[in-house]
C-alpha cells in the first residue's frame, strides 16, 4: 500500500460509520470499492509521465484532517455574501468547505424543474436517478477519483431537464476555510438533458489564506443531446492552498460544451480534464489560462477523446510563468478509426518571465483516421523584446509595457467567456494580477465572503 | 562690414542664441559585439530639419534605435545630449516624456493592446511625468479625433490592435499620428517614406509639415531623395560605415540622386569597383 494512501485509508476503516452517517446511502455504497482500489494504487512519482511538476504522494502525504463529523462552521459566510462582479447577476450557491449553503432566493429565480443542491440531500431524496450519473464517468482509477470516492460526505447536484433554458448564469462559490490542514472533498455532478441551456460559473475562494488547506474534487458533467453548457472555473484562492481536480465530460449528439478553467491565484494546482464524446456531431472548447508567479505551480492535463464521427475540439491554454513558478501543459486528443470528420485544433501558448521560472508542454495528437482536420501547437518564449521597446518609445514604462502585453497575451481566452459583466471583470482581475496590486483574493473588490468584510 | 558677411554674423548670432536641442559627439556603437557606429557629430537646433542619407547598411537604423534607447544596442563610447541632459542615461520612456520621438522603420505589431487603451497609457505617462493628473475620457477622445484628422488616419483603425492588420501606409500614418498625439521635440522618422506609394508618402509628408514649428525638429533618416520632395531639409549629412562623411545643404540630395553614392566612395579614396 502506498505510504500516502494509508492514512486515508486507515481514516476510512476507523471512521466508517461517522463518515456514513454525514453522507447519503448512495455515496456511501461506492466506498468499499473506491478503497479497495485505493489499497493496490501506485502514485504517480514526480517527473514519470504527465506528472512534471506535481508530486502526488508528497501532496497527499501531507497530514491533512477531514472534517468528517461535520461541525459546522461559526459563521455562515453565505448569508452576507454580495458577488462584486459588476453589471453580472448570477443565481448564486456556496459550498463552504464541501457543505451546501442554501439561499432561497436563488432558487426562486430557477425555472421549474431544475435542480440544483446538496448532492447528498439529492441522493437520499432520489436516489435512482442520481445513481444514472454519480460516479459513472470518472475513472475509478484516477488517484484524485478513487480518494473523493472514499471521503466525499456531500457536493453539488444539478439538473437541467429537458428543453429548459436558463437565460441567468448559475454561480457556485466553493468556500475553502476553517481548521488548520483541512481537506475538503467534494464530488459535482452536473446533467444537462437534452436541448437544455444553462452557464456555470465556479469560483473558488479561500477564507483563512495563510492556513494549509487542500481541495479534492471530481466533477461530471453530462450533456445529452442537443444541450448547451458552459462551465467556467475560476481559482482565486491563496499559496498555501493545494488543489486536486479532476473534471469529466460525456457530450452526446449535437451538443455544446465550453469548458474553461481560469487559475488566477493559487498554490499548488492539478487540473485534470477528460472529455469524451458519446455521440456524432458534438462541439466542444476547452480553454484555460494561468498566471504563476513565485513558488506557484500549475499543473493541466487534459485528454479529449473523439470515438465518433463529426465533433469538433477546440482546445487553448495559455500560461504566464513568473519568478521561480512552474506550470505544465499535457494534452492528449486521440481521434479513433471511426470518429470521420473530426475536426480537432489545440494550441498552448506560455510565456516565461525570468530565467528560474519553468514550462513543461506537451500537445499530443493521435489520429487513426485519414477524414480528418487537426492540429496542434506549442508556443513557449519570453515578451517580445520588440514590442517592448516599441512601448517604451511612446512613453510608456517597462512595467506598464510588460503588463499591457501579458494582459494582451491572455485577451483570447478570457474573450471565450459569455457571460454578462465576467468578461469585464475578469480583464481587471487579470489587470490586477499582474499589475501585483493585490495578493490574493482578500484584497479583491468584490464583497465576496472570502474577503471577510 | 560686405553684406555676404553681415548675413553670416546674424546666421551665427542666432544660432547661438538657440539653444542646441540635440549634440551628438563622437558616439560609438555596437550590437552583438560589431561596432556599427564609429564616432557620430551631429548638431540639431530647434526649427530644423534633418536629412541622414546614406547606402544600406551604413548605420542610419542604428543611429535612430541608439538615439531613443534600444536596449539591444551598447553605446561603447561618446555622448548624446538633449538641452544638455545626458540623452544616453535615460530609459527610453524618460526620452519620450523629455520630447524624443522615434518613428519606426517596421512599426510593430501588438495583437491584443488596442491603439486606444495604449495612447492612453502613452498620454497619461507623460502627464504623470510632468505631475500632471490622467486625462479625462472626454479630453482624451477630443485629442484622438483632432490628431486623427492630420494623417487622415481612420477611425476604425483607432479602435483597433496597435499596428495588427494595417497595411504598410497605414503603419506610417499611425507612426505620425503617434507623433501628433506626443507633440515631440525632436522626431526621428526612419525610413518613413519606405514601402509607401505615392499618396500615402504625400499624406505622411503633409503630416509631418502641419507638425512642423520653429521650436521642435526633424531628423528624416531616408536611402532615397524621394521623400525630401515633399519635406524639406535644412540639412543634409550622408552616413557611411558609422560615420558622417559629409553634410551640406539641400542641393546635396538633388546631387546623390543624379550620382548615387558612389562618388562619395570615391572622394573617401576608396576603390568602388
Amino acid at each position: 500500500m502506498e505510504e500516502a494512501l494509508k492514512q486515508y485509508i486507515d481514516l476510512f476503516e476507523q471512521n466508517r460509520d461517522a463518515i456514513d452517517s454525514h453522507s447519503a446511502p448512495l455515496l456511501n455504497e461506492c466506498r468499499p470499492v473506491a478503497c479497495d482500489i485505493l489499497k493496490k494504487l501506485h502514485l504517480p512519482r514526480l517527473g514519470s509521465e504527465n506528472y512534471e511538476i506535481t508530486d502526488l504522494p508528497k501532496i497527499l502525504g501531507h497530514n491533512y484532517g477531514l472534517n468528517i463529523n461535520r461541525i459546522p462552521l461559526r459563521v455562515n459566510p453565505a448569508e452576507s455574501f454580495h458577488c462584486g462582479v459588476p453589471r453580472m447577476t448570477t443565481s448564486l450557491y456556496m459550498l463552504v468547505n464541501d457543505t451546501f449553503v442554501s439561499r432561497p432566493e436563488a432558487v426562486d429565480t430557477l425555472p421549474a424543474g431544475v435542480e440544483i443542491g446538496s448532492l447528498a440531500q439529492f441522493a437520499t431524496t432520489d436516489c435512482n436517478t442520481v445513481r444514472q450519473y454519480y460516479n459513472r464517468l470518472a475513472d475509478p482509477y484516477n488517484p484524485v477519483v478513487a480518494l473523493s470516492t472514499l471521503l466525499c460526505q456531500d457536493g453539488l447536484w444539478i439538473r437541467i431537464p429537458a428543453g429548459v433554458k436558463i437565460e441567468r448564469p448559475l454561480q457556485l462559490v466553493n468556500l475553502l476555510g476553517g481548521a488548520e490542514n483541512l481537506m475538503t472533498v467534494r464530488r459535482i455532478v452536473i446533467v444537462a438533458e437534452a436541448d437544455s441551456e444553462a452557464k456555470l460559473l465556479v469560483c473558488d475562494h479561500t477564507s483563512t489564506p495563510d492556513t494549509p488547506l487542500m481541495a479534492l474534487q471530481t466533477i461530471e458533467i453530462y450533456a445529452d443531446r442537443g444541450a448547451h453548457f458552459e462551465y467556467y472555473d475560476m481559482e482565486e484562492s491563496s499559496e498555501s492552498t493545494t488543489r486536486l481536480s479532476t473534471l469529466w465530460v460525456a457530450q452526446k449528439c449535437e451538443s455544446n460544451v465550453v469548458i474553461n478553467g481560469m487559475t488566477i491565484y493559487n498554490g499548488t494546482t492539478r487540473n485534470e480534464y477528460h472529455c469524451a464524446f458519446a455521440e456524432e456531431g458534438s462541439r466542444l472548447r476547452l480553454y484555460g489560462m494561468g498566471i504563476a508567479d513565485r513558488e506557484r505551480r500549475i499543473d493541466t492535463y487534459s485528454r479529449v477523446d473523439h470515438d465518433f464521427p463529426k465533433c469538433i475540439t477546440e482546445e487553448l491554454f495559455k500560461y504566464s510563468v513568473d519568478d521561480q513558478a512552474r506550470c505544465a501543459f499535457t494534452g492528449l486528443v486521440k481521434v479513433a478509426p471511426g470518429a470521420e470528420k473530426t475536426e480537432a485544433y489545440q494550441s498552448n501558448r506560455n510565456i516565461i518571465g525570468s530565467d528560474e521560472a519553468r514550462m513543461f508542454s506537451k500537445p499530443q495528437l493521435e489520429i487513426y483516421n485519414d477524414d480528418v482536420k487537426c492540429s496542434h501547437g506549442s508556443a513557449t518564449g519570453r515578451l517580445d523584446e520588440m514590442q517592448m521597446f516599441y512601448m517604451r518609445t511612446r512613453g510608456l514604462s517597462e512595467p506598464q509595457a510588460r503588463l499591457l502585453l501579458k494582459q494582451a497575451f491572455m485577451a483570447d481566452v478570457i474573450d471565450s467567456v459569455e457571460i454578462p459583466g465576467l468578461r469585464e471583470r475578469l480583464t481587471q482581475m487579470v489587470e490586477r494580477r499582474f499589475a501585483g496590486k493585490s495578493a490574493g483574493c482578500h484584497d479583491c473588490d468584490s464583497d465576496c465572503p472570502a474577503v471577510g468584510k | 562690414m560686405s553684406r555676404d558677411t553681415l548675413t553670416y554674423y546674424k546666421t551665427v548670432k542666432f544660432k547661438i542664441e538657440h539653444h542646441i536641442m540635440l549634440k551628438v559627439s563622437d558616439l560609438h556603437a555596437e550590437i552583438n559585439g560589431k561596432e556599427i557606429l564609429k564616432g557620430i557629430n551631429l548638431e540639431v537646433r530647434p526649427g530644423e530639419v534633418h536629412a541622414i542619407m546614406g547606402p544600406n547598411g551604413s548605420g542610419k537604423s542604428t543611429l535612430s534605435m541608439v538615439l531613443a534607447g534600444n536596449p539591444a544596442y551598447t553605446v561603447t563610447s561618446g555622448s548624446a545630449e538633449f538641452y544638455g541632459k545626458d540623452l544616453l542615461a535615460m530609459a527610453p520612456e524618460i526620452r519620450s516624456h523629455e520630447g524624443l520621438f522615434l518613428g519606426f522603420q517596421y512599426p510593430v505589431e501588438i495583437p491584443g493592446v488596442s491603439m486606444m487603451n495604449f495612447m492612453r497609457a502613452a498620454v497619461n505617462a507623460k502627464r504623470e511625468y510632468f505631475g500632471k493628473s490622467p486625462m479625462s475620457a472626454a479630453e482624451f477622445l477630443k485629442l484622438m479625433r483632432e490628431k486623427r484628422a492630420i494623417v487622415e488616419l481612420d477611425n476604425k483603425l483607432a479602435s483597433r490592435s496597435v499596428n495588427e492588420g494595417f497595411s504598410g501606409g497605414e503603419k506610417k500614418r499611425n507612426e505620425i499620428f503617434q507623433m501628433a498625439v506626443l507633440e515631440p521635440k525632436l522626431s526621428i522618422l526612419d525610413e518613413t517614406d519606405s514601402g509607401l506609394d505615392i499618396d500615402a508618402l504625400r499624406i505622411v509628408a503633409e503630416g509631418v509639415n502641419k507638425l512642423k514649428t520653429d521650436n521642435n525638429a526633424t531628423i528624416v533618416i531616408t536611402h532615397y531623395q524621394r521623400l525630401l520632395d515633399y519635406i524639406k531639409p535644412d540639412i543634409i549629412h550622408i552616413l557611411y560605415k558609422g560615420k558622417i562623411v559629409k553634410t551640406a545643404g539641400p542641393e546635396l540630395a538633388l546631387e546623390l540622386e543624379e550620382r548615387g553614392y558612389d562618388w562619395i566612395k570615391e572622394e573617401l579614396g576608396e576603390n568602388v569597383n
